[in-house]
């Protein structure tokens, strides 16, 4: 019943209008997982990317309750039929004796890249799904990681299903 | 000609129509004060308090066709609208709310009255704005009233900065305005609206329940027309009294926490529930299992998506303007001749009927005591159900909305979603100048009169003869009664001790006023305080009640609608449907 679940929303390119979202889930008790956001090729938009969970009625009632405000122009469900959704990890690892080779090993097989290196760190930048991101984390000895910083995902429909005004 | 931020504003408020607005100056709004003083083409009116100006603005257009405009200085002055703003968030009034910002270069560094208002009011604005350059002013305002006056009405605040007030620009007014993300929805879908007629035709037991969306939506014409077309039970709640005339034989009362027994069993009983401008809430319908758990099927008919499937799913949701949807089905009533079974409506009109003559709303009269629900029954009597009554939270007000039978839209004013004390007498005098020739009565208690009793002397300023009838008990009534029924009549903090000469006060403000202790007085003193005599004077009546009355019936918290207190007069009456009618299916 309490399904994760991806919206996304185009909204108004306008100072405040962020503020309003979260406010609204907060006031209203509903779940932010993780939130994206960054204005679109039209800069007058922005694009919005939300994971939480609900039931059903729960999620209904965020989509109008997202629709009511003034600067969200569309709001679609991703979930309600095909998607991609991608979401970009960096994480900084301890990269010391034999340590140094399992990190290049392990970034390699996850189609990560080492974009930062220096005498004991490697830093690894991984996209994915997030499952991919928390496999890779489970991955490694939990020693070895330093600190880890996650986008939340974003999300865009399949083929011809396109959120645009 | 380039003009200042002010005058931009004093411009845009005459565009819009503007007659009255409600406000307190202060050091970020002297600008604004200043271009105020140089014109005439509307009238200020000098509250004693910021939330007074909320609630008067509010009810300025509550009883009229109106937007309210109220205008505060920034810091304490934004803060103390806060509560008015809330409460017309909660039932859906269309007002703009202008607030005074410190100047945009300051905004930030903790300045002398500096709040941030934009953030706020943000939960309890339809939208807001802080404008920040002076050449977005006039069309934000433009803006503004388009969004509190369409779709489902509600408040807006526009935060000016001072140096904004100031600047120069080149004033144009936008004549129209749109705006790509807000579209507010005007019919609704054709097929909703067959669907919805099939389903009533074929209803044994229907019932239609109208709210304030019916009254913001200008469309008690169209209840009426709907109730007498389909010839069934119509019921209304607090918000929507007056959808349908309080005396129209169809009238079952209102329903809810202290509906009547008819209009509380026919919601529970029904097969085929109307909803218009209604949105299902804890006071009206409890817990929301319980009231499904007699089998319904549900058409919900509002402006707003988001009030659909709120608290209970329903069969057939028709969003759009209740007018326009109200009117299209009765059109396709008319064409299609379709209509609920006579036979099967006689039934439930029986039932109905049976269950309307104990009278859930008798009391026990006294010639001792003052019994409250005597006095807003002779209110009636004396002003004829013609009054625009405001009120204030509390027991009185449910007494005023069970025994003063509305007659028509806008005349009822009250909090009902926020429930705010201290709404009741600036309300009146925001309706007595929306309506100069009518005859205003504010009914409150000794409790929330105290909340803005201030305002008096506004009243004296602006020659508003509104009439207030406080319902003195000493007590917090509806508190009291709560700590009776449920805390084993421990009356905390609920008796109002070190009460003032009510009389004294009114007169100290320059009004007239009368103590009535005696049931006889009552109507002698209402009749005087509506006298020509006093036609042009306020009259602050303080009737002295019984201090024990209680509002009933009573649905209590986690109860259903069939599991009332009943008054003592129909203690342990069955709260189900008689025994002729048990073909009802399902009935727990």
């Amino acid at each position: 019943m309490n399904m994760r679940h991806i919206l996304s929303i185009l909204i108004e390119n306008e100072a405040g209008a962020l503020s309003r979202v979260t406010g609204l889930f907060s006031a209203r008790g509903y779940n932010i997982d993780s939130l994206t956001v960054q204005t679109t090729e039209d800069p007058t938009l922005s694009r919005m990317t939300i994971v939480t969970h609900g039931s059903d009625e729960v999620i209904e009632q965020i989509t109008k309750q997202l629709n009511k405000l003034i600067e969200v122009v569309k709001v679609i469900d991703l979930n309600e039929s095909d998607h991609i959704e991608r979401e970009l990890m960096l994480i900084k690892v301890r990269a010391t004796g034999k340590d140094r080779e399992e990190m290049k090993r392990m970034a390699d097989i996850f189609r990560g890249r080492i974009i930062d290196v220096t005498e004991k760190t490697y830093t690894i930048e991984l996209t994915g799904p997030g499952e991919k991101l928390d496999a890779f984390i489970k991955g490694l000895d939990s020693t070895v990681i330093l600190e880890t910083v996650r986008t939340g995902a974003s999300g865009i429909g399949r083929g011809e299903r396109i959120l645009k005004i | 000609m380039e003009i200042s931020g002010s005058e931009i504003l004093v411009r845009c408020l005459q565009e819009e129509g503007v007659e009255f607005v409600f406000g307190y100056p202060g050091g970020a709004v002297l600008e604004i004060y200043d271009a105020i003083f140089r014109q005439t083409a509307f009238k200020h009116v000098l509250v004693r308090h910021e939330q007074a100006a909320v609630h008067a603005a509010d009810a300025y257009s509550r009883s009229s066709d109106k937007v309210g405009v109220a205008l505060v200085t920034s810091g304490p002055g934004a803060t103390n609208a806060l509560t008015g703003i809330a409460t017309a968030y909660m039932d859906s009034i269309p007002l703009v709310v202008i607030s005074g910002q410190v100047g945009t270069s300051a905004i930030g560094l903790d300045a002398f009255q500096e709040v941030d208002m934009v953030g706020c009011s943000r939960p309890i604005v339809k939208h807001n704005f802080l404008v920040k350059d002076v050449r977005d002013l006039a069309e934000t305002i433009k803006k503004a009233f388009y969004i509190a006056s369409t779709g489902r009405p509600g408040p807006v605040v526009i935060d000016i900065p001072k140096d904004v007030s100031i600047l120069k620009t080149e004033y144009k007014y936008p004549e129209s305005v749109t705006i790509r993300s807000y579209s507010p929805p005007t019919k609704g879908h054709p097929g909703q609206i067959k669907k919805a007629i099939q389903l009533i035709a074929e209803g044994k037991r229907p019932f239609l329940y109208v709210g304030g969306g019916a009254i913001q939506g200008r469309a008690a014409k169209e209840v009426t027309e709907l109730a007498t077309i389909l010839g069934i039970p119509v019921t209304n709640t607090l918000m929507g009294l007056g959808a349908i005339d309080g005396t129209h034989p169809s009238f079952v009362g209102m329903l809810g926490m202290h509906g009547t027994y008819e209009a509380n069993l026919a919601m529970q009983y029904c097969d085929v529930l109307i909803a218009v401008g209604a949105r299902f809430d804890d006071r009206v319908i409890s817990v929301p299992n319980h009231f499904l758990s007699n089998p319904k099927k549900i058409i919900h008919i509002d402006v707003d998506p988001s009030s659909i499937a709120k608290r209970v799913k329903v069969d057939i949701p028709i969003v759009g303007d209740v007018k326009h949807v109200l009117t299209d089905m009765i059109a396709h009533l008319r064409e299609s001749g379709l209509r609920p079974n006579p036979a099967a409506l006689d039934a439930w009109w029986n039932q109905v009927n049976e269950w309307r003559k104990p009278n859930s709303l008798l009391y026990t009269p006294s010639t001792e005591v003052i019994k409250p629900q005597h006095v807003i029954q002779t209110l009636w009597d004396v002003t004829g159900g013609n009054a625009i009554v405001t009120s204030d939270v509390g027991q009185h007000q449910m007494w005023a909305a069970q025994y003063y039978k509305f007659r028509r839209p806008k005349q009822w004013i009250n909090s009902g979603g926020l429930g705010t004390m201290g709404f009741g007498l600036p309300a009146a005098m925001g309706a007595q100048l929306a309506n100069p020739d009518a005859q205003v009565a504010c009914v409150t208690g000794e409790g929330s009169i105290q909340m803005n009793i201030q305002e008096l002397s506004t009243c004296k300023q602006y020659h508003t003869p509104v009439k207030v009838l406080s319902l003195n008990n000493r007590y917090l009534g509806m508190v009291r009664q709560w700590q009776e029924f449920f805390y084993g009549t421990r009356y905390s903090e609920s008796y109002m001790d070190a009460l003032p000469d009510f009389v004294k006060v009114a007169e100290a403000y320059g009004h007239v006023g009368f103590k009535v202790e005696n049931p006889a007085d009552v109507e002698p003193v209402l009749k005087e305080a509506f006298s020509a005599k006093l036609k042009e004077r306020l009259v602050f009546i303080d009737f002295r009640t019984d201090q024990t009355e209680n509002v009933f019936p009573m649905v209590q918290n986690g109860r259903g609608l069939n599991q009332m207190d009943l008054p003592p007069h129909m203690a342990g009456m069955q709260q189900s449907p008689f025994e002729n009618n048990r073909d009802y299916g399902n009935l727990s």
